[in-house]
């Protein structure tokens, strides 16, 4: 009576088992279902034309649903290890999202500095924080210098060394 | 287990008659049987000479007028016109002739030289008093059919050997049946834009081609993203074929595709309306294997549990 | 506050606040099934677990379809069709599932027509069956709107102008239905809360009541037989398990289910994969446009025999015709007049009105769905006649059937 007890029950766990193999490969389908679209992932990169910028002037592209600063150095701005380097002129490229609870900071240009309006956060041009409460620098986001184009999104040689110094946050 | 194969002989029968009445019967006498006549054009004459194609070059630049309106891409020679200026001169943009000799039969395109209308086979809507854009070749002094057959033999030497679905898309359809699920309109490939004005601005293009596209036809030709399950294979390959033969009295001309050219038509229609039957195929018969391991565990457990109950 | 112990376990600790065992034993392993069935028996499971399967594929394409009429078609053929990670495979499931759904309905209604389940204290669990069979074709007539093809597009504007009643002329009844003149924007999204939420909800609170009418009276079985659930019970949980009458519906009777179950799945996911023009027709594969008919539309194939009823009368008539069939089924229990509980072959002209019921269903299906002309006129005229004719003769027959 035992043994037969527990054969049946073997073939009831084998048939449960074998049901659960079925269950965790729709529960993959699933998972599937959920990642986001190619459409939505081809939509990761910004291409940016620098030519026409002007020097101390904000400009704010998109780039994966969030904003991006890229400001171009004027010659009184000092330099930065992070400064993106095209030609002979420099651009601070950031993430325009304070570290602190992600509102946007505004720049001011007359004391070149990024101003949080949320908790009063501020940060200097080159995104460093001066005054609390964010607890990090501004971001930089993966970017590749084409020529005089920027393209958001692509990790280039800059990026890269950027990030092997632990520059980019 | 007698009784209940008979049962299940009962239930797979009445499902199966009431299958075979509602799918394969009704459907045989809603369509009424169009013949598949394998792209054969018996209606055309073979072509009556070998043809020279450096004879034949000379005759699309020159006396037959081709490049006039047509470009040729493999040859260097831009279109004289862009789309939207062309679909406003009329009503479509002519096609490029590069792949037109891989891609069609050779009887069609020795006849469409010949006569347009009559290959396309739109005569019920083009006359004297409505001439077909396409001006009919009356040849160039010497054999018209030599030099007909020296033209289609120049048009084949140039084709691309490598023709892809894509491309034998656009040739044969694109400039008249756009593809959003492609980002194909009529003009061709959608660009990206930045700016949302650009992006307008292109749209209107757009629209206005198919303006023009509507008044020459009569209706705008649909958009072909899903065709290939609108309708079966059967219907597709006997209307592209011979148009008349599906749809009466319809505007779309007979395009003279070869059996290869049309499989390669196909062949884009499934890419882009039916991308997932690759993966269909592949996953179908496993997921039906598990479906029968699942069966057979389940009679085993049953059995075991069954034979204390008998 | 009702005394509790400190629990053993957690088993124990359950059982002081859920009463899991008793639960267990009244619907589980001590809900008595007779042990004289078939597979037809099966019909109930596989049908709970194909509403499962739809309701599960319906939770992944609702993640990206829009109820939109200028967004709905390309979310399903192009997003969900080629964008979304096994999109593909959810809607084939999902359309494949909501035809095969019926197939197995039908098969479970005839089974209890055939059997005379419907009646002797089983009438309830007829009549909720039949509130369900009213309710999944409700359910499937809003989610074939949703693609907005030109087959929703028509079978909405045809379904709805029903709603004038023929000569009444009710045509503001018909704009209320639609939210508009045609079917449009307002159309769609009505449809879609009805197909996405109420329907499911009322679906699912019928079946909970459809599962309590069936505990009472308990599952019919092959013979008609009315069988003594406390004797027979006692034998079988004495041991005497072969020769007891009844079995558990917990492991005895799901067992027998899942390989029914099994040879179910087999042939539903060929279908999937394989063979589903019939369930995903192509004409819905146009998308909708309000001034262009296609040339043949005709509903799902499950609704075809309703349909066809319609056809062959004038309006007025015909609209009558329509109601009765809507109508006359949940009847059944009422208008069959003799008392015994048997298979159709032991009741003598019983029997034949079954079979000639079913296949009068068959025929009228087939006819609702070729072009009403010539001579399928003809035979739709005499089926749709038949069909009526059956339910007016049904209790003259079942008065004149011998006791049992």
């Amino acid at each position: 009576m035992a043994v037969e007890k527990e054969r049946r029950d073997f073939l009831g766990m084998a048939l449960g088992g074998f049901t659960a193999l079925g269950g965790i490969a729709a529960l993959g389908a699933a998972k599937r279902t959920w990642d986001p679209l190619p459409s939505v992932k081809a939509a990761g990169f910004t291409t940016v034309d620098l030519t026409e910028m002007k020097e101390n002037q904000l400009v704010v592209e998109k780039w994966r649903g969030k904003p991006i600063f890229i400001l171009k150095h004027s010659k009184d701005m000092k330099s930065d290890p992070r400064d993106v380097v095209v030609g002979d002129d420099k651009y601070f490229v950031a993430i325009g999202l304070c570290t602190h609870l992600g509102c946007i900071p505004a720049y001011v240009p007359d004391v070149h500095e990024f101003h949080c309006a949320c908790h009063g956060g501020q940060f200097d041009a080159n995104g460093k924080v001066l005054k609390s409460p964010p607890p990090s620098p501004l971001v930089i986001p993966p970017f590749k210098i084409d020529g005089t184009k920027l393209v958001l999104g692509e990790e280039g040689p800059e990026f890269k060394e950027m990030k092997a110094k632990k520059l980019i946050a | 287990m007698n009784k209940e194969i008979k049962i299940l002989i009962i239930v797979v029968f009445f499902t199966l008659v009431t299958y075979w009445g509602v799918e394969p019967y009704a459907h045989s006498q809603m369509h009424k049987h169009v013949e598949d006549n394998n792209f054969a054009y018996k209606d055309l004459p073979a072509l009556k000479a070998k043809g020279d194609p450096a004879k034949g070059k000379e005759l699309v630049m020159g006396a037959g007028a081709c490049t006039g309106c047509h470009g040729i891409k493999a040859a260097g020679m831009p279109a004289p016109m862009d789309a939207s200026t062309a679909a406003a001169s009329y009503g479509v943009n002519p096609p490029d002739l590069s792949n037109v000799g891989g891609l069609l039969d050779e009887r069609f395109l020795a006849a469409l030289i010949k006569n347009p209308a009559h290959a396309l086979k739109v005569e019920h809507k083009f006359s004297d008093k409505r001439p077909h854009p396409m001006t009919a070749f009356y040849g160039a002094g010497g054999d018209m059919d030599q030099e007909i057959a020296d033209m289609v033999a120049y048009l084949k030497s140039i084709a691309s050997k490598e023709i892809k679905p894509k491309e034998a898309y656009e040739m044969a359809c694109g400039r008249c049946h756009a593809m959003r699920y492609d980002k194909w309109t009529q003009m061709g490939e959608t660009p990206k834009f930045k700016y949302k004005k650009d992006e307008l601005a292109y749209q209107v293009k757009v629209l206005d081609y198919q303006d023009h596209l509507k008044a020459y036809m009569g209706k705008l030709p649909p958009d072909l993203s899903i065709m290939i399950r609108a309708r079966n294979e059967h219907f597709l390959k006997t209307f592209v074929e011979n148009p008349q033969s599906q749809l009466p009295g319809t505007a779309m001309p007979r395009v003279g595709l070869t059996a290869e050219g049309y499989e390669k038509v196909v062949k884009h229609l499934e890419e882009v309306g039916d991308p997932s039957k690759p993966a269909r195929d592949a996953l179908g018969w496993k997921v039906i294997l598990w479906a029968i391991g699942f069966t057979i565990l389940a009679y085993l457990w049953k059995q075991k549990l069954w034979s204390k109950l008998h | 506050m009702a005394h509790f112990e400190k629990a053993k376990n957690l088993h124990d600790w359950l059982n002081q606040r859920l009463a899991v065992d008793t639960l267990r034993r009244v619907l589980a392993t001590e809900y008595w099934i007779p042990k004289n069935i078939n597979f037809l028996w099966a019909m109930g499971m596989i049908l709970a677990t194909t509403f499962g399967i739809l309701l599960i594929s319906g939770i992944f394409l609702l993640m990206y379809y829009k109820p939109d009429t200028k967004l709905a078609f390309d979310s399903v053929n192009y997003t969900i069709m080629s964008e979304v990670g096994y999109g593909w495979l959810w809607r084939h499931i999902h359309g494949v599932a909501a035809s095969v759904v019926f197939l197995i309905i039908y098969i479970h209604m005839f089974t209890g027509i055939y059997y005379g389940s419907y009646k002797k204290g089983r009438e309830m669990i007829w009549i909720s069956g039949m509130l369900l069979f009213v309710t999944f074709s409700a359910e499937a007539f809003s989610g074939y709107m949703l693609p907005w093809g030109q087959m929703s597009y028509w079978a909405g504007m045809v379904i709805t102008n029903l709603f004038s009643m023929g000569s009444l002329e009710l045509n503001g009844l018909v704009e209320w239905i639609r939210g508009d003149y045609v079917p449009g924007d307002a159309f769609l999204s009505r449809f879609f809360m009805l197909h996405v939420l109420l329907m499911p909800l009322i679906i699912i609170g019928l079946i909970v009541f459809h599962f309590g009418t069936l505990r009472i009276p308990h599952v019919n079985n092959q013979d008609g037989e009315e069988i003594d659930f406390d004797v027979e019970s006692k034998k079988y949980l004495a041991g005497d398990t072969k020769n007891a009458k009844v079995i558990r519906f917990q492991w005895d009777f799901l067992s027998k289910d899942f390989f029914v179950l099994g040879i179910f799945l087999t042939f539903f996911f060929y279908l999937v994969f394989y063979h589903f023009e019939f369930a995903m027709d192509p004409v819905n594969f146009d998308p909708a446009n309000g001034l262009k008919t296609p040339p043949h539309i005709y509903p799902e194939w499950y609704f075809l025999w309703s349909y066809e009823i319609l056809r062959p009368f004038s309006k007025d008539i015909g609209l009558m015709a329509f109601g009765f069939a809507q109508v006359i089924f949940m009847l059944l229990p009422f208008l069959d007049r003799s008392p015994n509980v048997a298979p159709a072959n032991r009741r003598g002209l019983f029997a034949v009105w079954f079979w000639v019921l079913l296949i009068d269903m068959i025929v009228l299906s087939v006819m609702g769905k070729v072009p009403p002309m010539g001579i399928f006129n003809t035979i739709g005229l005499y089926a749709a006649l038949t069909f009526l004719g059956l339910w007016v003769l049904l209790p003259i027959i079942t008065l004149l059937e011998k006791k049992k």
